[in-house]
């Protein structure tokens, strides 16, 4: 408890900025309208730009700055505009993707964070400086997002989800490597906001087929049944 | 590296073209001009490698192992393209489509060879990942192409599945680069893979491990292993003809590669380890290759859509080949080699065919395709033959390889043969099933004969057949330079 | 010099007890003001006691002998509960008493008798009070246990005082773990409370009883001492959150001075906090009573979440 008091405040608001992430992955799993979902997605994105830029500042990489713009450009800004914009235009942006079970749901998610607690381990080894504890949450927001993407039922939910274990991996980068190469950034940059406007695109196309966007209803497609 | 940059500008610089370009005869004759440049400069390229060695090591990096993948993925772009010139434009008569999706179509195709062309010759891992999903982005469109229920629940299945399983592999590279900042001191080098390469023994091993775990999961997932494998037969089977040829011929091969190259730096790392299992890789991906093998061929018999089965076949072939690539070995190792490059041109040929087929029949459905060497002599043969190929018989390629690799796994795990035969057997007795009511038998009256250009299919076949009976000198001696490469020995 | 500790202690329970229909009113002038609307004097409650104090009891004919005694033990609980928990001074007598756990157990004893009380008497109101409130107690302690096992993994120790003094000795840090208790104890206090948006405290309408429901049966000074002892129960409530999360004042030793500067800031913390739990409420809107338990479901995943960082991001290996 002692070598906590010993860091520094920048170093402290870093790992309780991970810590609100985290939370924004549970809410991201329990939040039922489909404007919430979105809404909290976009926080997440602004407390993850936050986060990066503290790390910047902390460790000295002025291209972290760089980064942590893109994200809260992209994620924080671009990304739940896009998503809005395209519900609206499917008139699904007041639509409410209701959790089945709420309660088992919370439980399941904790258990996974504690999980990628124990997985996280070795790895948090090798990293040094205040984010090697958030390595485990990084990879704790990852399982969540794939978490979300299997419980959602609704398409817009379901790529909220995607984007969301996106964000994951790109916190992961951040806490256990400090960022990854900026060329290779800019590309997984590039192929996320190429995935999203091609998601809204499907979302048009589902629409036109089935008539609605409740994913679970795509199921004509099974073994040897055509 | 002139050769180089043709190979990746002409490509791209074809997409933006046929983006905007609407004529259809026009888009697919410049389509097909655009994949004939692009082999023409990758044979160049090929040369020079096998001339000189490596060329590139920064963004870029060509060895022996690449220059083959980029030569057969130009080569097989090429025949496609010019198959699909005829194909496309009967679909635009029959209404399936229209001029505006035809032109999605031929930016998509250039675009998606040039996403693999990057994705097999850049040196860094992250731009790899980045081809790769660039390589999904660019396909999943065309799998709902005909924007019907189907396809478009098949391109919802790939776009989610896909993108889950490649997050997986972003973590892992991200991990992977966590090791490498361990060891090598310029960060921006560190995703290099040859600096991973040359620093492999001092790559972290446990992190290494979990790296490889996730990255065996999302390559794996767009290599089509099994439990991974469900977007694979309804992307393959949705789209158009031309885009499954290139899907099961080419973009698996790429996946693949890419799962290889990360196996060989892996190996490295866990050489010589004693509280980590050091075969970690090699056993993963013979467990999974094996599963892919065996789940496949049994879900052969229980296919109704022609190309379903042959998707089927393609994971079955792709899991056969990660076992092989798993056990290691030189033996091993140029057979799998070997079966890329057969597998690669047998199923485009059976692809190519298999849509002229459906065209002439007017449905996907095997129950209804009847007597197709009556109707048109051409379409038919060339589906038995092909089939024929695939199945393993003698003296096609797929023979060669796939006796190379009973021998290597007779040598090290002599009791996975058995497995081995019997998927074999079961994959070759599902294949003949459906295949021998589809291609004899009397003409049905509502199937004719139309156009159709098998001169790619006749080529690919005879490539097959020459590589079965007599690998040519040189070619032997590329897969040789190859398999020194992977696992230190040579075979010849 | 024990015997002055333990009059003190007295005292301190005295005061709390005295002090708990100020703090009500406070936060009811805060929301009236908020209103637009003039709002009662502050002694307003003292008087309302006063007048139901000295008013006839009147029963129903089913009413039992636990009708009767239930006022009596629900206050006595409440009141054993202000005396442990620490209100301006630490080091005191009934501090070795001052266990989280006991706590709970006090207010769940409290709630037990009430809801027992509701359903005495055979109305349908007393019923539906009795079972709403049990539902929410029911997801409301381990809700508050998880918050307290989160603070008894940074302080050590369960002890309300062992906690307040480790958190003294640490300082100014932000600390993900302790963010989360707070957050999860607020929810957890307006839960058990019965404030807006768990229950509508200033109302008499059927859909949003719960708390009102279960003691709309008693009259005199039976009422008064049940609504004595809600007002307590959000005070002990109060001083929870404001002495465990911002401790800075609180008088370590028994001398006047430290005493004096020890009630002064409690007085400011409380006001602050009465406001914010009136501006609270006047902004959000009162839930849906199926939604309470998503409500309390929040607030047990912020423990949880509180308990997880700090396991993960604190107790660095």
């Amino acid at each position: 408890m002692t070598r906590y008091l010993e860091l520094q405040l920048v170093e402290q608001a870093i790992i309780t900025l991970a810590a609100m992430i985290l939370v924004t992955s549970f809410a991201l799993l329990g939040q039922s309208r489909v404007v919430a979902t979105i809404r909290t997605f976009a926080w997440q994105g602004w407390l993850l730009a936050l986060t990066t830029a503290l790390v910047a500042w902390d460790i000295g990489h002025p291209h972290l700055y760089v980064s942590a713009l893109l994200t809260a450009i992209l994620k924080g800004a671009l990304i739940p505009w896009l998503l809005t914009r395209q519900a609206r235009q499917l008139g699904i942006l007041r639509d409410v993707d209701s959790i089945v079970r709420p309660g088992i749901t919370l439980l399941i998610a904790s258990a996974l964070v504690v999980f990628c607690y124990s997985v996280a381990l070795p790895i948090g080894q090798l990293v040094e400086g205040v984010t090697r504890d958030v390595v485990a949450i990084s990879l704790a927001n990852v399982m969540l997002g794939m978490f979300m993407l299997v419980i959602r039922r609704k398409a817009v939910t379901q790529v909220v989800g995607f984007m969301a274990l996106e964000n994951g991996i790109f916190f992961a980068a951040v806490a256990a490597t400090q960022g990854m190469p900026m060329v290779v950034e800019l590309g997984v940059a590039f192929d996320v906001l190429v995935a999203v406007v091609l998601f809204g695109v499907i979302f048009f196309h589902i629409r036109e087929s089935i008539e609605s966007l409740d994913v679970d209803a795509l199921n004509r497609l099974s073994e040897g049944e055509k | 590296m002139i050769a180089l940059g043709w190979t990746l500008l002409f490509p791209l610089l074809g997409a933006l073209i046929l983006g905007w370009l609407a004529k259809p005869n026009a888009a697919s004759l410049l389509n097909i001009a655009t994949s004939a440049v692009g082999v023409m400069a990758s044979f160049v390229l090929a040369l020079q490698v096998l001339a000189s060695g490596p060329i590139g090591g920064g963004l870029f990096y060509i060895d022996a192992f690449n220059v083959y993948l980029i030569a057969l993925t130009a080569l097989v772009g090429f025949t496609t393209a010019i198959f699909s010139r005829p194909y496309m434009t009967h679909e635009l008569e029959q209404g399936r489509i229209g001029t505006g999706r035809l032109r999605l179509y031929h930016a998509s195709f250039q675009g998606f060879l040039f996403t693999m062309q990057l994705a097999l010759s850049t040196n860094n891992l992250g731009i790899m990942w980045v081809a790769l999903e660039g390589a999904t982005l660019a396909t999943v469109l065309l799998v709902s192409l005909y924007r019907t229920p189907e396809s478009v629940e098949a391109a919802w299945k790939y776009f989610i599945l896909c993108g889950v399983g490649i997050a997986q592999a972003l973590f892992g590279t991200v991990l992977l680069y966590l090791a490498a900042s361990q060891a090598i001191p310029d960060a921006d080098d560190a995703l290099l893979w040859t600096e991973l390469y040359r620093h492999a023994a001092e790559l972290e091993p446990s992190v290494m491990g979990i790296a490889f775990v996730f990255l065996m999961v999302g390559y794996g997932t767009k290599v089509g292993l099994v439990p991974l494998h469900n977007w694979l037969p309804d992307a393959h089977s949705e789209g158009p003809t031309p885009m499954s040829a290139v899907l099961s011929g080419l973009l698996l091969n790429v996946a693949l590669y890419a799962l290889v190259r990360v196996k060989m730096l892996v190996d490295g790392s866990l050489a010589g380890e004693t509280v980590h299992n050091p075969n970690l890789a090699g056993y993963l991906m013979m467990g999974f290759g094996m599963l892919s093998f065996i789940v496949a061929g049994l879900f052969l018999h229980r296919q109704r859509d022609i190309k379903r089965l042959f998707s089927y076949s393609s994971i079955e072939h792709m899991g056969l080949m990660t076992f092989a690539f798993g056990l290691g070995g030189p033996l091993a190792t140029f057979g799998a080699l070997l079966h890329m490059t057969v597998h690669s041109l047998t199923k485009s040929a059976i692809f190519v065919t298999v849509g002229h087929a459906s065209q002439i029949a007017g449905t996907q459905s095997m129950e209804r395709i009847r007597g197709l060497i009556s109707t048109q002599p051409s379409v038919g043969w060339g589906l038995l033959i092909g089939t024929v190929a695939i199945a393993g018989f003698p003296p096609f390629g797929v023979f060669t390889s796939e006796f190379l690799l009973l021998s290597a796994t007779m040598e090290a795990w002599p009791w996975l043969t058995i497995p081995l035969l019997v998927g074999i057997a079961v994959a070759f007795s599902g294949l003949f099933r459906h295949l021998q009511p589809m291609v004899f038998g009397a003409k049905p009256p509502s199937q004719d004969a139309l156009k159709v250009n098998m001169l790619p299919v006749y080529i690919h076949l005879f490539l097959v057949l020459w590589l079965g009976l007599a690998i040519p000198g040189f070619i032997a001696g590329w897969f040789d330079q190859v398999t020194q490469l992977i696992t230190g020995r040579g075979l010849l | 010099m024990k015997v002055v500790e333990w009059l003190f202690a007295l005292l301190q329970m005295a005061v709390f007890v005295a002090a708990a229909p100020l703090f009500s009113a406070w936060i009811k002038r805060v929301k009236c003001w908020l209103q637009n609307r003039r709002s009662p004097p502050l002694n307003q409650p003292y008087k309302d006691l006063r007048r139901l104090f000295s008013k006839q009891v009147l029963l129903a004919h089913t009413a039992s002998a636990l009708f009767r005694t239930a006022p009596y033990l629900v206050f006595g609980a409440t009141v054993i509960a202000a005396a442990v928990v620490p209100l301006i001074a630490l080091e005191l007598p009934t501090a070795r008493i001052a266990d989280a756990i006991v706590l709970v157990g006090l207010f769940g004893l409290g709630r037990f008798f009430l809801a027992l009380a509701g359903l005495d008497v055979g109305t349908s109101f007393g019923g539906m009070g009795a079972s709403r409130e049990m539902t929410v107690g029911a997801l409301a302690e381990p809700a508050m246990l998880m918050v307290i096992f989160a603070l008894a993994m940074v302080a050590g120790s369960t002890n309300l005082s062992t906690v307040i003094q480790s958190m003294l000795a640490q300082g100014l840090a932000l600390r993900p773990s302790l963010l989360f208790a707070l957050l999860a104890l607020l929810l957890v206090g307006i839960a058990e409370t019965g404030r807006v948006p768990v229950d509508n405290p200033a109302t008499h309408l059927e859909l949003t009883m719960i708390h009102e429901a279960m003691i709309l049966e008693y009259t005199g000074r039976q009422l008064a001492l049940m609504e004595w002892a809600a007002q307590l129960k959000l005070m002990i409530y109060g001083v929870l959150v404001c002495n465990l999360f911002f401790p800075w004042g609180i008088a370590q030793t028994l001398d006047v001075a430290s005493l004096l500067i020890a009630g002064v800031l409690l007085c400011i913390k409380l006001i602050i906090l009465g406001a914010v739990l009136a501006v609270a409420e006047s902004l959000i809107a009162k839930m849906r009573f199926f939604k309470a338990p998503v409500f309390l479901a929040v607030a047990f995943t912020l423990a949880l979440v509180g308990m997880l960082s700090f396991v993960m991001l604190e107790s660095a290996s």
